[in-house]
């Protein structure tokens, strides 16, 4: 748990790119990475998930079901400047890998910071998805992480 | 001319005969020639790969990546429930209780073993480390990398779980192990070079067969292996997908 969480709990009108847009419950409460493992999906070209791991499952607090077939910016934490992920989508559309570090909003409202990495998955030659592994950031990291993307808000 | 079999040099030295035993039970089943050519170190396995003297492979999973998205190859089997796993590791008196205690400059004992060193550098994140502010030594087996650690020679070692595992009592009370992987979706896989896939429907249906005859229940068992399961090339292009993500 981050020094700074204030546990305060939010509701918070989340836009996404595109015109959607969510009221989400936010609570100010960090869940730590669990160590070792490695947060697994796959989506479909346009950042449908198609497969989730485990460890994805129990970090997101929402079910297998619930994941499967919504869209990947469910974990959008309204902490997440929009430029981050528009960089995202424009390296790996690109074909190329992106690495970058996320706060992800869980079903609850509480947050978990990663170290991300999408890579596009090609098949002869086609674009048929992405799979994005997340693993455990160090503290520095998110440190940096969060005074950067305050200034990107 | 006889196809060229090998195996990834991190199998465990007590099933090394094991394997011998596996490629003449592949060639009486097979009805063709195969030698097996076992190497020390996984650049002297590499060069035999590019040099195209292997027809057929028992792949550590980062070498996976290369084998089938640069030569051809592809996956027929992998061992069932047998994951590759990393731990760290530190003396049984180190200070550090968690991996976020270790500093910059710590001494690590590892091997050349690509999916293992790959997993435990991952693993080393959260701590800021990587190859820049530490000091890396590599070993030739476990057992070494066991003995470095005990000598005050590492603070820190990488071990394959199961190589940690295997371990005597005496040496692993002297250890205390930092953190574990829990990947699950990396393991080694049986791939058969371009030369070699005319065999490679036949291949397949035999060894992932072998654990129903009496014959090749004890060759699985002298490899550590229950049986081999059918990897599919969806299935193989999602772990090398996978272990990319883990190489930036």
């Amino acid at each position: 748990m981050s020094e700074k969480d204030t546990g305060s709990v939010s509701e918070v009108l989340i836009k996404y790119f595109g015109g959607d847009e969510r009221l989400a419950k936010i609570v100010d409460e960090e869940v730590p990475y669990p160590d070792g493992k490695l947060i697994v999906s796959r989506t479909d070209p346009k950042g449908i998930i198609t497969h989730v791991n485990q460890a994805f499952v129990d970090m997101s607090a929402y079910t297998r079901e619930e994941l499967v077939g919504a869209n990947h910016n469910i974990l959008r934490h309204p902490d997440m400047p929009a430029v981050a992920f528009k960089g995202l989508w424009d390296t790996v559309e690109n074909g190329e890998k992106w690495q970058g570090y996320v706060k992800n909003l869980r079903k609850d409202g509480k947050y978990y910071w990663v170290k991300a990495t999408v890579i596009p998955n090609i098949r002869q030659g086609k674009l048929v998805g992405y799979t994005s592994v997340r693993r455990k950031p160090s503290r520095s990291k998110i440190r940096e992480s969060e005074a950067l993307y305050e200034t990107l808000q | 001319m006889p196809f060229n079999f090998t195996v990834s040099p991190d199998f465990a030295p007590d099933h090394m005969s094991g394997w011998f035993y596996f490629n003449t039970w592949l060639q009486r089943n097979l009805g063709t020639d195969i030698h097996l050519e076992l190497f020390d170190s996984f650049d002297a396995q590499r060069d035999a790969i590019k040099a195209g003297q292997v027809d057929l492979i028992y792949a550590n999973p980062y070498d996976a990546s290369m084998l089938v998205r640069e030569l051809g190859f592809k996956a027929v089997a992998r061992p069932a429930g047998k994951k590759d796993e990393a731990v760290i590791v530190v003396p049984a008196n180190s200070q550090a209780e968690a991996v976020e205690d270790l500093e910059a400059g710590v001494r690590l004992a590892t091997t050349d073993d690509p999916d293992v060193h790959t997993i435990g550098m991952i693993m080393l994140e959260p701590a800021d480390l990587d190859a820049s502010n530490i000091s890396q030594k590599d070993y030739d087996t476990y057992i070494l990398v066991a003995k470095a650690l005990l000598r005050g020679e590492a603070d820190v070692g990488f071990f394959l779980k199961q190589g940690f595992d295997e371990l005597s009592d005496l040496i692993k009370k002297q250890m205390r192990v930092l953190v574990s992987s829990q990947i699950s979706v990396v393991h080694h896989a049986l791939l058969v070079g371009p030369q070699m896939q005319d065999c490679m429907a036949e291949l397949k249906a035999l060894v992932t067969q072998m654990h129903k005859d009496e014959k090749g229940i004890g060759v699985l068992e002298s490899m550590g292996i229950k049986e081999f399961e059918s990897m599919s090339t969806e299935q193989t292009e999602f772990m090398i997908d996978l272990i990319d993500t883990l190489t930036i």
